[in-house]
């Protein structure tokens, strides 16, 4: 049966059918629909870890104990895990172990675009990279067996394009019906990486990749489809897509295992067709090893200009996603299609306004980022929706790293010296990823960072997640929320403050007031965000008396998408008045608080004229 | 009907619909024999962004992205983001466009205004002469739930594209939830007629 999946559900499918009993893993676009469509499946096991390295540490125990498992994550994930995988990597395990690293060129929704085909070669494991949804699910598939069969961890490596792609898959028929696992194993120089162990076991993992660059060369997921001798593409991953439709005549190796590479297939192919070019997506990990094999690689005769940064990477670019116009222009430009133009004509996007996200209307982060803008404090910001705080007009937030880095950095300014008072924000589902050892750091070697965390019930950013302060897990059982108010006490913070999110004077109040003292603290706001079904069912539109407002654009200052200009002017002022969208305004009455002629009606005033009107 | 295919670009704001139109475009492709191929970028939840979103039916689909001016439809449930995305659109394609303005908050922090009736019409006239104006929320708005006007548009692109009206009811089907199909059902017969006395 055919069905259109995602290349996410195609993960999911395909790891339900390979027998798999346990995923965990953390959100993280564009990897995070595959647990959520792995979760529904029966008889599996599936969660959200608070990070990606707990998330990894338990597929791998999942997996010693014999079980197949798996771990998802988006690309920087992988870095948060890297000392898991590396561990991984040395031991093996009982039964199949897959992780999956989401990778984003382009970075639609990342701080950056590494290309995470580099942490298998780091790590000495084989490495599938799918080109489409049934791609996936038969790379996924054979990733688990490729991992029983050679004791190894495989990475499973996907990208947006084929993560967020629905394509139809065949599917298979049924879940695999895998043998009761035995007794758990009690082999130390196997599981108990001492340096005795550890130094027995790396020539072992060499020896290992060997063996799997052996088995590449008749893997069924490397391919060669014979057309034209003329031109021959080397391709992996979703570039294979555009090899396809840029270049329909040329000869195609596609590689669904991009390390360890089948070096006699690639002779062979290499061998037949008069040019041989390496179509991939950012690095160029597969060319960079081809060169290495002292294979010529076709030269552009005048060679393409240089980019201003070193790179091995002749004819295509290094950053960026591909895309049909990109492959079709550098093909062009380096003489390996006939010139010409693309079609259609690229307009200029001058004079047209741009749209880039917002804090949604009723976003319970506004609120201290117009406070924080008036303060005028620097800023240490993490990285979810709250990230926003940087837009303009909130303007409130001048630093964003990886996640978690809030807190420290903003301590390495305290204890640098740094005249002005720090505030680090971060998101409840940033704080229980890792901002608790942070806050560790500051509390314990006494730094005067003030801590903000944006408490809004979920993890926003990703898309609605629970994590674990929302007392409900990820396949839907009630379990015991965690309060973040008595753990930050826990830790040793004598100041610790929660505060409803919309309230716009208290925390001005207590940020001023801890302003005045030398002492960490940290303050929690604590709201639902807008979004999620419970808060929508509160929304509540409020409304502007024309009358009262003079146009004085404070309410602007909260950069609320719903506030808009009306096209009324204030007789006096000459100045748009303020006009509220109600298909946008939820009623969190954040701009009412800030309207200093009380011209914005407050949630109880709305409804109490609208009930006379129900009546009449 | 082109045996060869059809690409559709689906652009629009956070938050309008535009995933529920696009999975009735491939569902409806896969109805009707062809491969098909349907990219999103989604990950940022938060309303007031554009989106966009690209379908491809074909007799084998490779490339997930529409390559500039290769696209047959561009349908654009926000007329700003009409323009914005027009020269995905190949020349004399046909565009059908949602007439609603959402305005996106830089209008207040750059000063660059959001662009007339008139502005927007000549840039999507740079590319092409086939445009249709649906207002979209009004028509569900007067149904009973402006959130209808996606499928306000897809009754309107049914009546442009000479495809079984049974196919597509058969879609709508299994993609709205059934408490919300008979009001679905309404929309896309009205965006339907809409176009249809248009023509
Ligand atoms: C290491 C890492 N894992 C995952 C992500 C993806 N990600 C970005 S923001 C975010 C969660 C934000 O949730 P929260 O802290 O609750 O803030 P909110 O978005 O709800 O405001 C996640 C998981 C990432 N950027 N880096
Ligand atoms: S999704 Fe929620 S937390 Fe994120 S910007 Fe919107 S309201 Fe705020
Ligand atoms: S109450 Fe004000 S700030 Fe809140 S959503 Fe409505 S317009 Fe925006």
């Amino acid at each position: 049966m055919k069905r259109l999946l995602s290349g996410n559900e195609a993960v999911a499918r395909a790891a339900w059918e390979a027998g798999v009993k346990v995923g965990s893993g953390y959100p993280g676009t564009p990897s995070t629909e595959i647990l959520e469509a792995f979760a529904p499946y029966p008889g599996v096991y599936a969660e959200w870890a608070p990070n990606e390295k707990v998330g990894l540490d338990v597929a791998v125990g999942a997996a010693y104990a014999g079980r197949r498992a798996f771990a998802a994550m988006k690309h920087v994930g992988l870095n948060v895990a890297s000392d898991a995988l590396f561990a991984a990597a040395m031991t093996g395990a009982e039964a199949g172990l897959v992780i999956i690293s989401a990778d984003d060129p382009s970075m639609h929704s990342s701080q950056n675009e590494q290309d995470n085909r580099q942490f298998a070669k780091f790590a000495r494991i084989p490495c599938l990279d799918p080109a489409d949804s049934q791609d996936t699910h038969d790379l996924t598939l054979a990733a688990f067996d490729l991992s029983e069969q050679f004791d190894t961890p495989v990475l499973l490596r996907m990208t947006t394009r084929v993560c967020h792609t629905s394509s139809p898959v065949e599917l298979g028929p049924q879940r695999e019906n895998l043998p009761e696992p035995g007794k758990y194993p009690r082999n130390l120089t196997k599981y108990c990486m001492v340096p005795a162990n550890a130094k027995k076991r790396h020539p072992a993992i060499e020896t290992r990749v060997a063996e799997i660059a052996a088995f590449a060369e008749t893997f069924a997921g490397n391919r060669i489809e014979w057309r034209s001798s003329d031109l021959g593409i080397i391709t992996g991953g979703v570039a294979y897509n555009y090899a396809r439709e840029v270049f329909p005549e040329a000869s195609v190796l596609k590689l669904g295992m991009v390390y360890p590479l089948p070096r006699k297939l690639i002779r062979e192919f290499a061998g037949r067709v008069q040019k041989v070019i390496v179509l991939e997506e950012l690095d160029p990990f597969i060319e960079d090893q081809i060169r290495l094999m002292g294979i010529s690689l076709y030269r552009p005769e005048n060679l393409l200009p240089e980019p201003p940064y070193p790179v091995t990477k002749e004819i295509f670019p290094i950053a960026g996603e591909l895309d049909p116009v990109v492959v079709r222009d550098s093909g062009r430009q380096a003489g390996l299609l006939p010139g010409g133009e693309n079609g259609g004509l690229a307009l200029s996007m001058a004079g047209l306004p741009i749209r880039p996200p917002v804090l949604c209307p009723g976003c319970p982060h506004r609120s201290s980022f117009y406070v924080l803008h008036k303060l005028g404090v620097p800023v240490n910001g993490d990285i979810g929706c709250y990230t926003l705080g940087m837009v303009q007009p909130l303007d409130a937030l001048h630093t964003v790293g990886c996640m978690g880095a809030s807190v420290g950095v903003a301590h390495g300014a305290a204890v640098a010296g740094d005249k002005e008072r720090h505030v680090a924000v971060i998101g409840d589902s940033t704080f229980f990823h890792s901002a608790i050892p942070a806050l560790i750091n500051v509390v314990y070697n006494r730094s005067n960072v003030i801590t903000i965390i944006m408490d809004n019930r979920v993890t926003g950013m990703t898309g609605h997640q629970d994590n674990p302060g929302t007392g409900r897990t990820l396949q839907q059982k009630a379990t015991r929320a965690i309060e973040i108010e008595p753990l930050v006490r826990a830790l040793g913070f004598d100041k610790v403050v929660t505060v409803p999110a919309y309230d716009v004077a208290a925390i001005e109040k207590t940020l001023k007031d801890w302003m005045k003292s030398d002492e960490p603290a940290v303050l929690i706001t604590r709201e639902e965000c807008a979004l999620l079904p419970s808060a929508r069912n509160r929304w509540l539109p409020l409304e502007v008396v024309s009358d009262k407002c003079n146009g004085c654009t404070l309410c602007f200052r909260v950069g609320c998408p719903a506030i808009l200009k009306s096209e009324q002017l204030d007789p006096k002022t000459n100045r748009p008045l303020a006009l509220i969208d109600p298909l946008l305004c939820t009623g969190c009455e954040i701009c009412a608080q800030v309207c200093p002629r009380d011209a914005i009606l407050f949630r109880n005033q709305v409804q109490s004229k609208q009930i006379p009107q129900e009546a009449a | 009907m082109k045996s060869e295919g059809i690409n559709f670009a689906l652009v629009g704001v956070g938050g309008q619909g535009t995933i529920l139109a696009s999975d009735v475009l491939a569902e409806l492709g896969l109805r009707l024999g062809y491969d098909v191929k349907k990219a999103e970028v989604h990950g940022m939840s938060q309303r007031g962004g554009s989106v966009t979103s690209h379908l491809r039916w074909g007799p084998r689909v490779f490339s997930p992205i529409i390559p500039r001016g290769e696209a047959d439809v561009l349908i654009a449930f926000e007329k700003l983001e009409a323009a914005r995305f027009i020269d995905i659109l190949k020349p004399g394609g046909l565009a059908l466009v949602n007439d609603y303005a959402i305005e996106p908050l830089s209008v207040q922090t750059t000063g660059v205004p959001y662009p007339g009736d008139e502005m927007l019409h000549e840039r999507l006239a740079q590319v092409t002469q086939h445009a249709y104006w649906v207002k979209g929320i009004e028509i569900a708005e007067a149904l009973g739930n402006s959130r209808a006007a996606n499928v306000v548009l897809l009754g309107a692109l049914s009546a442009l594209l000479d495809l079984d009206e049974s196919q597509w009811d058969a879609v709508l089907e299994q993609r709205v939830p059934a408490k919300h199909l008979e009001l679905n059902r309404r929309a896309f017969r009205a965006g339907r007629e809409a176009v249809a006395t248009a023509v």
